[in-house]
């Protein structure tokens, strides 16, 4: 575990300091050991596979630009997941809410009707559907923070925010929800 | 339990509510929640085409060049010299 951690820390000095060729050889390196850890938190906010795979591309190229700018002491990850944010961000704002959420993310409500007999596959489309037309900054605190249960801390950080803001959002965020489903005549 | 208590447990619960509804509503993505294929090759192509991109500099500092030879033609023994 040891040899494992000191090696991703010599792939990461090489990826900000290296030769052009070592710095490649480091940035492949990181991008097969981090690939997955970077598209799952992508297709958290995003909720679409194709996109999530374009904006992990789109990460790790926007990573590769900013090589000079990355601090190997403060960890691959969290950076990674910073940059992946903001990518995830980007794509939403340029979306139409109802765009934004994919055809088979409602078949997948519909088959899951049986989940809680209390709420109607309809109201789940519907509250789908109020959440997808929130501001995405709100969105994806809600969703980090809410849905995945990711600790405040690293939704924080991800996002370039105080944890205290990070609190606001997800507190408007479901505000917001709660005034559209009640003008829906829906009442959580 | 003191009335502020009592309201903030009437908030908490409604706020539990729409937090359970925004979770049956938005499911969870499963923490193996796998990539179809490896992206290695796609984010090959994407540096590749980096590599073929003149950057905008080139094309100035070309221009410029042709410029000063379409100017003063006879600058052009000079250009060569220093070339």
């Amino acid at each position: 575990m040891q040899s494992g951690v000191s090696s991703e820390l010599e792939q990461l000095i090489e990826f900000r300091q290296g030769t052009a060729e070592s710095r490649e050889a480091a940035f492949e390196a990181l991008f097969r050991q981090h690939q997955r850890a970077v598209y799952g938190w992508i297709l958290r906010m995003v909720r679409n596979p194709a996109a999530a795979e374009d904006l992990t591309i789109q990460t790790f190229w926007r990573i590769y630009q900013a090589h000079a700018r990355f601090d190997p002491e403060r960890g691959f990850e969290p950076w990674a997941r910073r940059i992946a944010t903001h990518a995830a961000l980007d794509w939403l704002r340029a979306r139409r809410p109802e765009i934004g959420v994919s055809a088979d993310f409602f078949a997948d409500l519909a088959a899951r009707a049986g989940t809680n007999p209390a709420i109607t596959a309809e109201i789940r489309a519907r509250t789908a559907l109020a959440f997808a037309r929130l501001r995405p900054v709100l969105r994806i605190a809600a969703i980090l923070v809410v849905v995945e249960e990711r600790p405040h801390k690293e939704v924080a950080e991800a996002l370039g925010i105080t944890v205290t803001a990070v609190k606001l959002r997800v507190f408007r965020a479901l505000r917001l929800l709660r005034k559209d489903l009640q003008k829906q005549g829906i009442t959580p | 339990m003191n009335g502020n208590e009592q309201g903030s447990g009437v908030r908490d619960q409604g706020a539990e509510s729409l937090e359970k509804l925004l979770r049956a509503a938005v499911p969870r993505i499963d923490d193996d929640a796998e990539l179809a294929h490896d992206l290695w090759p796609a984010m090959l192509r994407r540096l590749d085409e980096r590599s073929a991109a003149v950057p905008w500099f080139d094309w100035v500092l070309m221009g410029g060049l042709a410029a000063v030879v379409v100017a003063f033609p006879a600058a052009i023994p000079m250009l060569l010299y220093y070339l």
